[in-house]
Order: structure tokens, then C-alpha cells, then sequence
């Protein structure tokens, strides 16, 4: 057998190892390059793919960066006012159980606006899945201090960082749900490496399991970042966040079912 | 002995130039082409194909989905 093999040969649709998911459209996303949102939002898509719930998964976007989710992901979607996704999913889930519903929001939305539909969801158990995209500032709007907004870290609305004894402490939503009786799966991931992002769909697939087995609230964080706000470039931002954001927000289980 | 090759395809007009596949890659088969494409990035482009063992690590980290990966063996 010969040894070299051209790349022309290699490219067949029978070698095909890895491609975008067909549950994502081809319009080309606004996020800005090397920005999470996207990475997360390719992983939803091939976990729906995967799973072959495309027709029957109902997705609540958010007020934020995300809030043009619904042009991305070839699925019924809704959009909620700022910080209500978790109200709007509680409806869509008790009129249609058998869908599988999700949202997906950002923390300006869920920490901030949304506290309170968020945390009363998770503690009624309503059976939906909560994605939450943690990149300790507002996004969208310019990249203001948010709830989650480390102790130190700068921001534009904190040039000189988080000051304690001013703006009070950062608020870990994560471990606060995971406290309440009625979620079922907590978690917090990240999507900065290729280790971590396979990690994140493995979390992805077990929510719509439990769901599928109407067991409570799944509850997944993921720890991303913000290039642009950040002011820094995307290789950067993910170095900063291993560096500073992950030692603050642990990576790992909070809350995992007894089997 | 079975060998691993390896293949990927970039999508260059939908590549933002973020950068993120170069370090997610073990074998640095990618890097930034210093041509611009229609929106004005520096688009990824695989310029060592030969060591590329279809580890779908660069996919995986993309998020504009614009790498597509193909693994054979020889």
C-alpha cells in the first residue's frame, strides 16, 4: 500500500469525520470572532442533531448578545422579554410536555434582570433545561459591570476593577440553584478547549435525557468569553479566562442525579 | 502499520480570523493567511495539510462552524 495519500483523496463524504451541524442555518453569525456564543450554539446544534429532536425542541432566546439565536438554529423559537426565558419556558412546557425545551441566556439576562425567574423556576423544578452563557459583563450594550463581574476585573464601567467595598461581590448563580430542591443536574462548563467543549456535550445530552425522563431543572453554566469587551484578542480572552475567571468559577458538578 | 490522514476544509468568506483552531491544533497544520477575504479577516488557512490527522480539535473549537474535517486509513 502506498504511504502518501494526496488530500484530494481524503476529502470523500465517506472520510467525513467532523462538519457543521445541519440543524444551523447558513447565516453567517454576528458575533464577533472567537466569541463563545457560537462555539455553544454549534455544540446545541449537533446535540438536537444527535438526538433527532429537531422537530420537537422549542428554544426561549434572551435579551443580549444572543437574542438573534433564533436566525442560527434551525428550531422553533421564541423570543422573551429581558430576563423572563425562564417564565416563558415554564408555559410552553406545561402546555406542550412532550417538547423539549430550553433557554439560553446570557448573565445580564439570568443574574441580573431575570434573578427572580430564574431562581423561582429552578425551585418549582420546572422540567427545562437552562443554558447560561457566564462572561462576567454585559456584552451587548458595551461591556458594562455586571453581577457576575470578578472581584478585580476591569471593566467599562469599572476602569480600575471590581472594588469589594463599592460594588459588593460577584454573585455565582450556579452554586445558588444548585442548592434548591427542585433542579435536578447542575453544572458549569466551559467551551475554551476541545477537551472542554466535548465535555459540554456530553452535559448538553444528559439534560435532554433527564428531561425526556421529566426529572426537574437542568441547570448548565458556561464560562465563556468576551474578546470585545474584554479589549483583548479571542487567543488572549481565552488565556485570561483560564487564568483569572476559571479559579473563581470552578469548572465541574455541582448537583448530579444518584443513579 | 495502519496510518491515520487527516484532511480539513475551510469554509475562507464565512472565517472571522479569530484564530482560536491554530492553538487548538496539535500538529500546527493551521495558520492565518495573509490575504484578507470579503469582510476584512485574516482568514485561517491549512499551509502544513501533510501532518493533519483529522482530530477534529480545530472543528470542535470554531465558532462559526467553517472547518470541516476527513479521516482515513492508509
Amino acid at each position: 500500500m502506498a504511504d502518501t495519500i494526496s488530500t484530494k483523496q481524503i476529502i470523500k463524504p465517506e472520510n467525513l469525520v467532523h462538519k457543521k451541524s445541519a440543524v444551523m442555518t447558513d447565516t453567517t453569525m454576528h458575533y464577533c470572532p472567537g466569541c463563545g456564543h457560537g462555539t455553544t450554539h454549534q455544540i446545541l446544534a449537533e446535540v438536537i442533531e444527535e438526538l433527532g429532536i429537531q422537530e420537537n425542541t422549542i428554544g426561549i432566546t434572551p435579551v443580549g448578545c444572543s437574542v438573534f439565536m433564533y436566525n442560527y438554529l434551525n428550531i422553533d423559537m421564541q423570543e422573551a422579554a429581558h430576563g423572563r426565558a425562564p417564565a416563558l419556558a415554564t408555559a410552553i412546557k406545561r402546555l406542550m410536555p412532550d417538547k423539549y425545551v430550553f433557554t439560553y441566556q446570557g448573565d445580564g439576562d439570568l443574574a441580573a434582570i431575570g434573578t427572580a425567574e430564574t431562581i423561582h423556576s429552578c425551585n418549582r423544578g420546572e422540567n427545562i433545561l437552562i443554558i447560561f452563557i457566564n462572561n462576567g459583563i454585559y456584552g451587548m450594550t458595551g461591556g458594562q459591570m455586571a453581577p457576575t463581574t470578578i472581584v478585580g476585573m476591569k471593566s467599562s464601567t469599572t476602569p480600575y476593577g471590581r472594588d469589594v467595598s463599592l460594588m459588593g461581590n460577584p454573585l455565582k448563580m450556579t452554586d445558588i440553584v444548585a442548592t434548591l430542591p427542585g433542579t435536578y443536574y447542575v453544572t458549569r462548563q466551559s467551551v475554551h478547549k476541545p477537551g472542554n467543549v466535548r465535555k459540554m456535550k456530553k452535559a448538553i445530552h444528559k439534560a435532554f435525557e433527564y428531561q425526556k425522563k421529566k426529572k426537574g431543572t437542568c441547570f448548565i453554566e458556561v464560562v465563556s468569553n468576551c474578546p470585545s469587551g474584554w479589549r483583548m484578542t479571542p487567543v488572549e480572552s481565552n488565556k485570561w479566562m483560564e487564568e483569572n475567571m476559571l479559579p473563581f468559577y470552578p469548572l465541574g458538578d455541582f448537583k448530579v442525579p444518584e443513579e | 502499520m495502519a496510518k491515520i490522514k487527516g484532511a480539513i476544509v475551510i469554509d475562507k468568506e464565512k472565517c472571522k480570523g479569530c484564530g482560536l483552531c491554530i492553538t487548538a491544533c496539535p500538529t500546527e497544520v493551521i495558520a492565518l493567511s495573509p490575504e484578507v477575504n470579503s469582510k476584512g479577516y485574516n482568514y485561517a488557512t491549512a499551509v502544513n495539510m501533510d501532518v493533519c490527522t483529522g482530530c477534529t480539535n480545530c472543528s470542535l473549537v470554531c465558532p462559526d462552524g467553517v472547518i470541516t474535517v476527513y479521516r482515513t486509513k492508509i
